[in-house]
C-alpha cells in the first residue's frame, strides 16, 4: 500500500539516440540496484549493530575468551565493519545467507523449502480479492453514493481494519470447528503428507501433475479460508482504487461522446472506461500481491501454514538471526522486484508513457 | 432569545472581516467542521475514538476488576452479570483487561505518531527545500525503507533488539515514517518557490528558519490526515506484534497478546480471543472513518 513506484521523469538525452523507453529503463534499474543495496544495508545494521554482541548469541555468555576470539576471527568480526559489509553483500548477492542455527540447514535451501507455500496462499489470495474487488469497485463507482456504494465502502473499510489473524480465528471457529466445511490447520491433513512427488513445491498444481484428486480436495479445503482470509484484506484495496480509477474516467467527456453515440450502459462500462482503468490498476495489484506476502506472516502463524512468514517467526523465537535477516531479503527483495514489473507492464501497456515528453 | 445568540454566534464565526486572527481561526475551523459533521461516518469514527480516549483515562473507574489480579477458581468462565466478558485462562476479567488495554493502545499510538511525525515532517521539509544532492540522498532512503513490508521489517528489528513495549514502539517507528516524508516533501516542493518565502529569505532568515517556521507549519495539516489514516495500520502492527509474544510483555494488558492466549482456547471458550479482537476492529475502524472524513474536508483534491 505504501511503496508506490516513483515516476521516472524522462529526459531528453542530448545528442544519443537512446530510445526513449531503455534510457528509463536504465534509470529504473539504477534506482532499483540502490534501493537494494540500501536493503542490505539495513538487514546489516539489524544483524550486525543493533544487537550489542553478535557473538553472545552464537558461543553463549559462557565461552571462555580464547573461544571467543578465535569465533570472532571466523566470522570476520574483527574486521572493519565497512569490509564486513562488503563481504557480506558479496555473499547475500551469491545466494549464501549463511547457516540457519535453528534447521542446521543453509537458509536459502530452507527458503526455497518455505517460499512455494506462501506463494500458494498469496496467489489464490490475490486472484480471489481480483475476482471480487474490481467488480465491486465498478459498480461502487457506477452507483456512486447510493447503496451499492456505501456497502462496498463499509466492507472494504472493515477489511482495512480487522487483525487478520483475529479474523483467521474467528474463521477457524466458525468453519471448520463449528460447520465443518474446510479442513484445519496446516496444508493437508497427515495421512495426505508426502504422498505426491514434488515438483514445483505447490500442492494444488503438483496434485494435478501426478493426477491425484484425493489429495487436491483435501489441499483445496486446507487452502480456501487462508486464501480467502488473505482475499478479503485485497479486495478491500483493490475495489477502493478501482472505484477512484472509475469515478474518473466516467467524469471524462469521451464516455459522455459514447453514452451520446448510444451505446449501451454496459458497453461503456466495461468497455470504454474499464479499459482505461485496467493500466493504473496493474500497480495496484501488484503493490497488494506484494502486501499478501507480508500479511502471511501472521495468517500463516494462525493457520499453522509452513510458509515463509512462518518460518521468520519460528527464526525470530530460536534467535536465529541469518534466517530472520534472509528472510526479510526475500520478501523485500520480491518487493522490489513486483514494483519494477508493474512499472515495466505500465510502460509495455500504456503508450502514453514510452512516448518521449 | 436562544436562537437569536446562535444566529449572531454564527454571523461572528462566518464573518467576512474577521476583527482578530482567533476569529479568522475560529471561522474556518468551524466551516471545517459543518462540512466534516455532514459525513455521518466520519462523525462515527470521531466518537469512537474520542471512546477510546475517555476509556483510557477512566479505566480505573470503568473496569470492574482488577486488571491483572489472578483467580484460578473461575479460570476461563462464560461471560455472565459479574464477568461481563468472561474470564482468561488465569481467572482474571477479559472486560476490565480489554478497559486497561485501551492504555496501551493509546500509548503505543501516541508515542509512536510523536516520534514519526515530526522526523517525517523535518526529512520531507529538508529534502523538498533544499533539493539537489540532499533530497536525492533524503529520497533513497526513504525508498529503501518504503522497500520493506513494513511488519516484517518491524519483525526483524524487534528480534535484534528484543521483544518488549519500548522496542516495539521503536521498531513500528522506524518502519513508519518514510511516507510522511514524502508527502511532507510533495508539499514543500509547491510551496518553495511561493512569494512569502522569497520575503523571508529577503529578510535574511536562514534555511533551517524557513523550513521550520514558514514551511513545515503547512505542511502539517497533510502529514495530520495521513498519520490519521496510518493510525489504523499502527494499531494493527503493534497487536499482530503483540499476538505474535514481541510486543507488550505480560501481565501488561494488551489487545493482540490477548488474543494470543486466547488462542489456545478458541473452541470451548470463544470469548477470551473474541472481544479483545474486537477491540482492535472497532477502534481501528474508528481511526480509518475519521480519517477518511478528515482527508475529504482538509485534502479535498486527494478523495
Amino acid at each position: 500500500m505504501t511503496g508506490s513506484p516513483q515516476p521516472v521523469l524522462q529526459q531528453n538525452n542530448g545528442g544519443i539516440s537512446i530510445p526513449p523507453f531503455l534510457s528509463a529503463l536504465t534509470r529504473l534499474i539504477f534506482t532499483l540496484a540502490l534501493t537494494f543495496i540500501g536493503l542490505l544495508f539495513v538487514t546489516f545494521i539489524i544483524g550486525r549493530v543493533v544487537p550489542i554482541d553478535p557473538l553472545l548469541s552464537i558461543v553463549g555468555d559462557r565461552a571462555p575468551t580464547d573461544v571467543v576470539e578465535r569465533v570472532r576471527e571466523e566470522l570476520g568480526l574483527n574486521l572493519p565493519l565497512w569490509r564486513q559489509f562488503l563481504i557480506y553483500a558479496a555473499n547475500v548477492l551469491q545466494g549464501d545467507f549463511g547457516v540457519s542455527t535453528l534447521t542446521a540447514n543453509p537458509v536459502i535451501v530452507d527458503i526455497k523449502r518455505f517460499f512455494p507455500a506462501t506463494f500458494e496462499l498469496a496467489t489464490v489470495g490475490i486472484i480471489i480479492g481480483i475476482l471480487f474487488g474490481v467488480p465491486l469497485g465498478v459498480i461502487a463507482a457506477t452507483k456512486q453514493n447510493r447503496w451499492p456504494d456505501q456497502v462496498v465502502r463499509i466492507v472494504s473499510l472493515a477489511g482495512y481494519s480487522a487483525p487478520v489473524f483475529w479474523l483467521g480465528l474467528i474463521g477457524l471457529l466458525l468453519f471448520y470447528a463449528k460447520l465443518d466445511w474446510v479442513a484445519g490447520p496446516g496444508r493437508l491433513d497427515v495421512f495426505y503428507d508426502d504422498i505426491v512427488p514434488v515438483v514445483t513445491g505447490v500442492i494444488i498444481i503438483d496434485s494435478v501433475i501426478s493426477g491425484d484428486w484425493d489429495v487436491f480436495r483435501n489441499a483445496v479445503s486446507h487452502l480456501i479460508l487462508p486464501a480467502s482470509l488473505l482475499g478479503y484484506f485485497s479486495l478491500a484495496y483493490i475495489a477502493r482504487m478501482t472505484r477512484g480509477f472509475m469515478l474518473e474516467q466516467l467524469s471524462q467527456e469521451y464516455i459522455t461522446t459514447a453514452r451520446v453515440k448510444g451505446l449501451s450502459e454496459t458497453r461503456v462500462v466495461w468497455r470504454h472506461a474499464f479499459g482505461n482503468v485496467l493500466i493504473p490498476l496493474i500497480t495496484v495489484i501488484a503493490l497488494s500481491y506484494a502486501s499478501l506476502l507480508e500479511g502471511s506472516v501472521l495468517t500463516e502463524t494462525v493457520f499453522a501454514w509452513p510458509g515463509l512468514g512462518r518460518y521468520i517467526t519460528n527464526a525470530l523465537f530460536a534467535a536465529d538471526m541469518n534466517a530472520v535477516l534472509g528472510g526479510t531479503i526475500v520478501v523485500g527483495a520480491v518487493f522490489v522486484g513486483l514494483n519494477l514489473l508493474s512499472d515495466m507492464l505500465y510502460r509495455l501497456v500504456d503508450p502514453r508513457a514510452r512516448r518521449v515528453s | 432569545m436562544n436562537n437569536a445568540v446562535t444566529t449572531s454566534w454564527k454571523q461572528w464565526l462566518l464573518t467576512d472581516e474577521p476583527d482578530s486572527r482567533f476569529q479568522a481561526r475560529s471561522g474556518r475551523l468551524y466551516i471545517a467542521w459543518r462540512s466534516f459533521s455532514r459525513n455521518h461516518l466520519a462523525v462515527f469514527g470521531l466518537i469512537i475514538v474520542v471512546a477510546l480516549i475517555l476509556v483510557a483515562l477512566f479505566a480505573p473507574w470503568l473496569s470492574s476488576h482488577s486488571p491483572v489480579g489472578q483467580n484460578l477458581q473461575i479460570r476461563l468462565s462464560p461471560p455472565d452479570a459479574t464477568h461481563w466478558f468472561g474470564t482468561d485462562e488465569l481467572g482474571r476479567d477479559v472486560y476490565s483487561r480489554i478497559a486497561y488495554g485501551a492504555r496501551t493502545t493509546l500509548y503505543i499510538v501516541g508515542l509512536v505518531v510523536i516520534i514519526v511525525g515530526p522526523v517525517g515532517l523535518l526529512v520531507g521539509a529538508i529534502a523538498g527545500y533544499f533539493g539537489g544532492w540532499v533530497d536525492a540522498i533524503l529520497m533513497r532512503i526513504t525508498d529503501v525503507f518504503l522497500a520493506f513490508p513494513r511488519l516484517i521489517l518491524a519483525l526483524a528489528f524487534v528480534a535484534a533488539l528484543g521483544p518488549g513495549i519500548g522496542n516495539a514502539i521503536i521498531a513500528i517507528a522506524i518502519t513508519a515514517w518514510p511516507p510522511y516524508a514524502r508527502v511532507a516533501r510533495a508539499e514543500t516542493i509547491t510551496l518553495r518557490n511561493s512569494e512569502f518565502v522569497d520575503a523571508a529569505r529577503l529578510q535574511g532568515a536562514s534555511p533551517l528558519r524557513i523550513v521550520a517556521r514558514q514551511i513545515m507549519p503547512l505542511c502539517l495539516s497533510s502529514v495530520l490526515v495521513r498519520l490519521t489514516l496510518d493510525m489504523a495500520g499502527i494499531i494493527l502492527t503493534a497487536a499482530g506484534l503483540g499476538f505474535l509474544g514481541l510486543g507488550a510483555q505480560p501481565p501488561l494488558p494488551e489487545w493482540g497478546a490477548m488474543i494470543s492466549t486466547g488462542r489456545q482456547y478458541i473452541l470451548d471458550q470463544w470469548w477470551v480471543a473474541t472481544f479483545p479482537g474486537l477491540a482492535i476492529f472497532i477502534v481501528s475502524l474508528g481511526f480509518n472513518l475519521l480519517g477518511d472524513g478528515l482527508r475529504d474536508v482538509l485534502d479535498p483534491k486527494q478523495s
